[in-house]
């Protein structure tokens, strides 16, 4: 009995990778397309070279920073949808450092790092503002937020950042040598972004296992009131909690735009902040030692789809559709495997009640 | 300002919400039962495309819009599965749908982007049309823009009008007690976020077929979000949701009429496009917010309660909880 359970546990455990293929193959084959094919494209195009390898690592870090930082707003039973535009400010944070202080490089990428945090911070407290002060639901206090730092940045690239050449979407000037995050060799990931990201995994690990902080705020997300009447300090809590979520999106803005982008863009985020809420939904806030890897994943799917556009005709969301199905397929199991013992609880206690009316 | 500028303007602006005046009936309608459905931008994404890939493809807008609305039911029938089956937490599922629908949009909708095909064709309803003002602002559209006029004034009726919307109420405010009165609370809740998803499929629908004609990428623009915000803000009640997303509608059109405005030429026009959303998600904010209520406590009592009631609603009581049925 015991060893049928480990297995069906094992099982269990690794089913939602063959449910999201067959949902995919399914899909690819509605399209006329050859799954085999589709997956190995993906493949080739994240890891065929050490270039692509690189993108993959570099793709990966800001989904790590956001994702760790939406651990913490988890553990407090927060759904902080505003990342996107923790991103975003961020980025103009660290763009208006990038152009004002004229300092050597070390100096002025700290100061950089600094100022996006400040940023993201910033950004991420007027959500938990909103939420504790307005009454307002934090995904759409969130949301909201998210539109007007899109529409900041915009403003910003098209008025007093605007290049010598005239103001269009693909953004600012190129940063001066000084702002850019330095690259391994001629591969564009940056070792210091990457070590960055590591940092922070391990620091939202400790705080949430090994803290009075981590354990006050998962007191907050199981239930407010048990929270409140043990005395723990909501208020404050919460808006920490997206303080630190926001200041960690911040640096992801921060690396984007010095390591990646080398300039300031409009689409700074695209979409970044929403695809690590989908991985921080996998690890949890009881997990955030898997993000790196959960995020690995999902970088190598977002490097690596784009080839099925020139080798397939196939639109490149198809990595979209595979993170997407993976975490419901997750979801999925989890409350299958829920489900299945509850009824087993269940029927155990019918069959003692019954035995006990017999005896 | 003219009066044939200002008909224009008003039917433009019927016209322009009928997707989400739809979508956050629906939504009314699913969240009224106790299940938020928060997949709405990813199920108007996947449905508009469905509903203009199946019309392309048949030569048939009628075919389109049917599958349009049984891609919206199918995904709050998974949506009704996980959180009253498999008791999940329904804000988390509703999310992944959203991310999933959009991608699913993009991925399968690819073939069909910038492609022109069949749209629901302009039917003025006779003699109705001909009322002065009314006429054309209300009755000079097409068959889906009706729809959504009705759906308002059906679900309103339904709701606070008849025997089993009573029953509706009651399985969302409180479960426990419809429950002991002999209602099965769980299949009421699939059976109406179902047919609340179907509307959200109409509501895509009436985006490809109606309203901007055809796929694109990217091609509903974020509306399903704002579609959950108004349903708070109207409370969920079907009029002052109505109410809510003609305002939003309002709002796009001034910022298309300020656009036009040469003295605004320099602003970028991403600006104008992506600002009625964040001023409507932020007068939402100001409307709940607890600044309210300090003015509110500053006029004498029973006025303040009378506003209180007409521009704040109270959530379901049973709202986003799973309910054991024995």
């Amino acid at each position: 009995m015991k060893h049928n359970d480990r297995w069906i546990n094992l099982l269990m455990g690794i089913a939602p990778i063959p449910l999201t293929l067959v949902f995919t193959s399914l899909i690819l084959l509605a399209m006329g397309a050859s799954p085999w094919e589709a997956y190995r494209n993906i493949f080739n195009g994240a890891f065929s070279s050490p270039e692509k390898v690189a993108d993959v690592f570099a793709a990966c870090v800001p989904l790590v920073l956001c994702s760790a930082g939406l651990a913490i707003t988890f553990a407090a039973g927060q759904w902080n949808v505003g990342v996107e535009g923790q991103i975003i400010l961020g980025a103009i944070f660290a763009t208006w450092a990038a152009r004002t202080l004229a300092w050597p490089q070390v100096p002025l990428l700290a100061a950089m790092l600094l100022a996006g945090l400040l940023g993201g911070a910033l950004w991420g407290s007027f959500a938990g503002l909103l939420k504790v002060f307005g009454k307002v639901h934090e995904i759409f206090g969130g949301l909201g937020l998210n539109y007007l730092a899109q529409a900041l940045a915009i403003w910003l690239i098209f008025n007093p950042w605007k290049p010598a050449g005239g103001a269009t979407m693909s953004g600012t000037d190129l940063f001066p040598e000084a702002a850019r995050m330095p690259h391994l060799g001629h591969l564009r990931v940056a070792p210091l972004a990457v070590v960055l990201a590591l940092i922070a995994v391990a620091l939202v690990t400790f705080l949430l296992r090994g803290t009075r902080w981590g354990l006050e705020l998962k007191a907050l997300g199981k239930g407010f009131v048990s929270a409140f009447t043990l005395g723990v300090p909501a208020t404050p809590r919460l808006l920490t909690a997206f303080a630190a979520c926001g200041g960690m999106a911040g640096i992801a803005g921060t690396i984007l735009c010095s390591a990646r982008y080398i300039r300031m863009i409009p689409a700074i985020s695209g979409g970044q902040g929403y695809l690590a809420l989908l991985v921080a939904l996998i690890s949890g806030s009881s997990n955030p030692q898997w993000i790196p890897f959960i995020a690995f994943f999902f970088a190598a799917a977002g490097v690596g789809s784009p080839q099925l556009e020139y080798n397939m005709h196939l639109d490149s969301s198809l990595g979209g559709v595979l993170e997407a199905s993976v975490v419901l397929s997750v979801m999925f199991v989890s409350g299958w495997r829920v489900l299945l013992a509850r009824k087993r609880s269940q029927a155990a206690a019918l069959v003692s009640a019954e035995q006990e009316v017999t005896a | 300002m003219n009066v044939e500028f200002l008909i224009q303007t008003l039917a433009s602006i019927v016209s322009s919400s009928a997707p989400v005046v739809l979508a956050s009936i629906g939504e009314t309608i699913s969240e009224k039962s106790g299940v938020i459905n928060l997949s709405l931008d990813g199920s108007i994404a996947l449905s508009a495309m469905t509903g203009f890939a199946v019309a392309y493809t048949t030569d048939s807008a009628t075919l389109g819009v049917l599958a349009a609305m049984a891609v919206g039911a199918l995904i709050a029938l998974l949506i009704a599965f996980a959180s009253i089956t498999l008791r999940l937490e329904q804000v988390a599922v509703g999310f992944v749908l959203t991310m999933l629908g959009l991608e699913l949009a993009d991925f399968l909708g690819n073939p069909f982007v910038r492609q022109p095909g069949p749209s629901i064709p302009h039917w003025p309803i006779p003699l109705l049309s001909d009322i002065p003002f009314i006429g054309p602002v209300l009755f000079n559209h097409n068959i889906l823009i009706y729809i959504s006029l009705l759906s308002i004034v059906a679900t309103w009726w339904w709701m606070y009008k008849t025997q089993p919307g009573i029953k509706l109420q009651g399985v969302g405010e409180r479960p426990e007690s419809a429950f002991a009165r002999g209602v099965n609370v769980n299949r009421m809740r699939y059976v109406y976020t179902t047919l609340g998803g179907a509307l959200v499929g109409l509501a895509g629908a009436t985006y490809s077929l109606s309203i901007k004609l055809g796929w694109s990428h990217r091609h509903t623009a974020g509306i399903g979000w704002i579609a959950l915000a108004i349903v708070i803000f109207g409370g969920w009640n079907p009029l002052r949701v109505a109410a809510g997303s003609y305002f939003f509608g309002l709002l796009k059109a001034l910022g298309s009429i300020l656009q036009r405005n040469p003295a605004f030429a320099s602003v970028p026009t991403q600006i104008f496009s992506s600002a009625p959303f964040a001023l409507m998600i932020f007068t939402l904010l100001l409307l709940s917010s607890k600044g309210v209520d300090r003015l509110l406590d500053m006029l004498p009592p029973r006025l303040a309660r009378r506003i209180d009631r007409a521009i704040r609603g109270r959530a379901p009581g049973g709202l986003g909880r799973p309910f054991e049925q024995g």
